[in-house]
C-alpha cells in the first residue's frame, strides 16, 4: 500500500485559465464570436426586461389588506387581491368554517407524493400507503365521519380539486397505459385490436368533448335512478385520456428494448409476466421518463378543462374571484398567482424527473 | 470419458430431433434435422454464415419454431404446451453471441433473477449459489458491478455462469466468441473448457477449431439448413467426405 502511495505521481491540478469562475465564462460564454455575441445580447435583454418586470411584481406592489381603491393609485402588482381572495381561489366553494379540511387534505397528498418519490420506498406496501392516504382525502374531504360536517363534491374547489383530479389520474392511468401499450403489441388479435381501437378513439378527441360526453351522454344511456358524481365522471375522463396517451410513450419504451432481452429472459425460464416485469418494463419505462413526466405535466394543466363541466377547479376558483366587481381591474395579478401554483408543481415533476433519470442511470453507463 | 457417454446412451438421449423442418416464411430454413445427443456428450457445430446453425440450437428451447417433425429434450417433446416449454427451458441453459445480460441489473442480480423467481429459491441460497458459479467462472470481485461496466469477455463469463445459476443439463452455445476482441476470446473458451471437463452436455455453434479439436466428442457441419457431415473431430478434420466440408476447412483454416 504504502509503496503504491510513494509511487503515485503528485495530483496534477488544472491550470487556472481553465477552472474557476473566469475559466467557466470564457470557455462556456466567450468561446467564440457568436457565443459572445449571445452571451452579450441575453445580458441586454434581460437588463431591458427585469428591472420594469421586478417593479411591478415586488418594488412597486400593494401588499397586505387594503381597499381596493388604494391599488388604483400604485403603479404596481396589487397582491392585495390576493390577500382578499386567496381562500377562494385555492378552497373555491368549500363551507368556509371547515376550510381547514381541505388544507389538511391537500398537506397529506403532497406528503405522499413527497414520500413515493424515494425509490427504495417502491415496494409493493406502497400501494396500500396510497388507498390509505387517498382515504384520509377522502374522509377529510367528504366528513360525514368523525363528526365532520358532510360536504358534497359538487362543493369541492380549488386546489385540492385540481390535485387529486391530477394524482388520480397519474395513478391510475400509468398502470393502465402500461397494459395497453402491451396489448397493442400483442400476438392474440383481440387484444390487440381493442388496445388499438382505444388508443386511437380515445387520442383522436379532444380531452373537451370526452369531458362533455362523460358528464351530459352518459347519464342519457344509465337508468335514471344509477346517478354517477360529477366528479368522479370526469375523473374517468381524465384516466381513460392519459391512458391513451401514456400508453403510446410507453409502447416507445417497449420497442427499443432489444430482442435479445426478452430471448434471455425466455431462455431462463421466465413466464411472459415474470420476463415484462422484471425484464423488460423496468428498461422501457425508464427509456422513456422525460416524456412521461412530459405527459403527466400535460395532463395537470389540462385538468382545468373540467371547469366546462361545472367543476370549481383553480383556474374556475380564480376567475370566480376576478369576477367579483371590486376587484374586477386586477385580474392580471389573479392568473399570475394561479399560474405560478401550476408552475410549482410542473416545475417539481421536471426537476423530479431529471433526478429519477440520473439516478438510474448510474452505473449502468455502456 | 467415453464410458459415461455410453452409459448415457443406454439411458436414452437427452436431445432427439427427428425430422426436423422449418421455414421462414417460402425460405426452407431446417431441412430433415436428424440429431441425437447422449448426455455427456459435447458436440460442436460448424457451418457457412445462415447455414442454419442458430435457428437448430434456438429449436431446442423453442425460441424458434419448428413445423414438422419432432424434437424431445429430456424425454418431453416440444409442444405448444406452455408448461412443457417452460419446463425444458428451465433444463437447458443458453449463451449468446451478444452475452444479452440484462442491463439494469447487477452481475449478481443477473445471476439470481431466475433461480429466485423460476425455482423459487430462496434468496440467499440463490446468492451463494451465484457466488460459486461467479468463482468458477473468474469474476467473484465484479458481483455489484453493472454488465456495462465489465468488458465483453467478463460478460460472456457472466452470461455463462447466469446459464449455469439454472443448473440446467444441457448447455447450448452460440457462436459464444464471435462478439469479442481477439484478446478476451481465451479466457471464455477456457471457462468453456472446464465446463466441458466436468461433464456437461455442451451443443455449441462456434468457428474455435481448436475448441472443437480439443473438447468435442463429435463435430457436425450444417449448409443450407441440412446436416451435410458429422464425424469424431480426428476424422471430421483430417479426412472430411464431402466436398462442402473440404472447401469450409479450407476457407477457415486458411484464416
Ligand atoms: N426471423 C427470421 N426471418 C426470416 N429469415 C430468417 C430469420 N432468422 C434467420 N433467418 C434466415 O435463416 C437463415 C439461417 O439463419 P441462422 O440460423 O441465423 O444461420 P447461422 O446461425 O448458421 O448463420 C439465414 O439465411 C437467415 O437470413
Ligand atoms: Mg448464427
Amino acid at each position: 500500500m504504502t509503496a503504491e502511495e510513494a509511487t503515485t505521481p503528485q495530483v496534477e491540478r488544472p491550470p487556472a485559465s481553465v477552472a474557476g469562475p473566469w475559466g467557466w465564462a470564457r470557455a462556456n460564454l466567450f468561446s467564440t464570436p457568436w457565443n459572445t455575441f449571445l452571451t452579450l445580447a441575453s445580458i441586454a435583454v434581460l437588463g431591458w426586461a427585469l428591472p420594469p418586470a421586478l417593479d411591478w411584481l415586488i418594488f412597486n406592489a400593494v401588499w397586505g389588506h387594503v381597499k381596493p381603491e388604494v391599488c388604483k393609485q400604485a403603479d404596481g402588482a396589487c397582491w392585495a387581491f390576493i390577500s382578499e381572495k386567496y381562500r377562494l381561489i385555492l378552497f373555491g366553494r368549500y363551507p368556509f368554517k371547515e376550510q381547514w379540511r381541505p388544507v389538511l387534505a391537500v398537506c397529506a397528498l403532497i406528503a405522499m407524493i413527497i414520500f413515493s418519490c424515494n425509490r427504495r420506498f417502491w415496494r409493493a406496501w406502497l400501494g396500500a400507503v396510497w388507498l390509505a392516504g387517498l382515504a384520509i382525502f377522502g374522509t377529510l374531504m367528504w366528513g360525514g365521519v368523525f363528526g365532520l360536517m358532510p360536504v358534497e363534491t359538487n362543493l369541492w374547489g380549488g386546489l385540492p380539486l385540481t390535485l387529486i383530479l391530477a394524482v388520480v389520474g397519474v395513478v391510475v392511468a400509468f398502470p393502465l397505459s402500461i397494459l395497453l401499450a402491451l396489448g397493442r403489441r400483442s400476438r392474440m388479435p383481440i387484444v390487440r385490436s381493442f388496445s388499438v381501437a382505444y388508443i386511437e378513439l380515445i387520442r383522436g378527441v379532444p380531452l373537451i368533448s370526452l369531458l362533455f360526453m362523460a358528464s351530459f351522454m352518459l347519464p342519457l344511456f344509465l337508468p335514471n335512478t344509477i346517478k354517477i358524481n360529477a366528479l368522479l365522471r370526469a375523473q374517468v375522463a381524465i384516466i381513460m385520456f392519459t391512458a391513451a396517451y401514456l400508453a403510446e410513450v410507453v409502447r416507445g419504451g417497449l420497442q427499443s428494448i432489444p430482442k435479445g432481452q426478452y430471448e434471455a429472459a425466455q431462455a431462463l425460464g421466465l413466464g411472459f409476466g415474470q420476463m415484462m416485469w422484471k425484464v423488460v418494463l423496468p428498461q422501457a419505462i425508464r427509456a422513456v421518463i422525460p416524456p412521461i413526466v412530459n405527459t403527466f405535466i400535460g395532463m395537470f394543466k389540462d385538468t382545468s378543462l373540467v371547469a366546462i363541466v361545472s367543476l370549481t377547479d383553480l383556474l374556475l376558483a380564480t376567475k370566480q374571484a376576478i369576477s367579483d366587481p371590486n376587484w374586477r381591474a386586477f385580474f392580471i395579478e389573479g392568473y399570475v398567482f394561479v399560474a405560478f401554483i401550476y408552475f410549482i408543481f410542473c416545475f417539481f415533476m421536471s426537476k423530479y424527473s431529471q433526478h429519477l433519470e440520473k439516478s438510474l442511470r448510474a452505473g449502468e453507463r455502456r | 470419458m467415453a464410458t459415461a457417454v455410453q452409459q448415457a446412451a443406454a439411458q436414452g438421449p437427452v436431445i432427439e430431433m427427428t425430422g426436423v423442418h422449418k421455414w421462414y416464411g417460402q425460405f426452407h430454413v431446417l431441412r430433415d434435422i436428424n440429431l441425437s445427443v447422449a448426455l455427456g456428450e459435447r458436440i460442436v457445430i460448424c457451418g457457412p454464415s445462415g447455414s442454419g446453425k442458430s435457428t437448430m440450437i434456438r429449436c431446442i428451447n423453442r425460441l424458434e419454431e419448428h413445423q414438422k417433425g419432432r424434437i424431445v429434450v429430456q424425454g418431453i417433446e416440444l409442444t405448444n404446451d406452455l408448461k412443457q416449454i417452460d419446463a425444458t427451458r428451465r433444463e437447458v441453459g443458453m449463451v449468446f453471441q451478444q452475452f444479452n445480460l440484462f442491463p439494469h441489473l447487477t452481475v449478481m442480480e443477473n445471476l439470481t433473477l431466475a433461480p429466485i423467481w423460476v425455482r423459487k429459491m430462496p434468496k440467499k441460497d440463490a446468492e451463494a449459489v451465484a457466488m460459486k458459479y461467479l468463482q468458477r467462472v473468474r469474476i467473484p470481485e465484479q458481483a455489484d458491478k453493472y454488465p456495462g461496466q465489465l468488458s465483453g469477455g467478463q460478460q460472456q463469463r457472466v452470461a455463462i455462469a447466469r446459464a449455469l445459476c439454472m443448473n440446467p443439463k444441457v448447455m447450448l452455445f452460440d457462436e459464444p466468441t464471435s462478439a469479442l476482441d481477439p484478446e478476451m476470446i481465451k479466457e471464455v473458451l477456457d471457462v468453456m473448457i472446464e465446463l466441458a471437463k466436468d461433464g456437461m452436455t455442451m451443443l455449441c455453434v462456434t468457428h474455435e477449431m481448436g475448441f472443437a479439436r480439443t473438447v468435442a466428442n463429435r463435430v457436425i457441419f450444417m449448409d443450407k439448413g441440412e446436416i451435410v457431415e458429422q464425424n469424431a473431430p480426428e476424422e471430421f478434420f483430417n479426412h472430411p467426405k464431402s466436398e462442402r466440408t473440404k472447401l469450409f476447412l479450407s476457407q477457415i483454416l486458411h484464416n
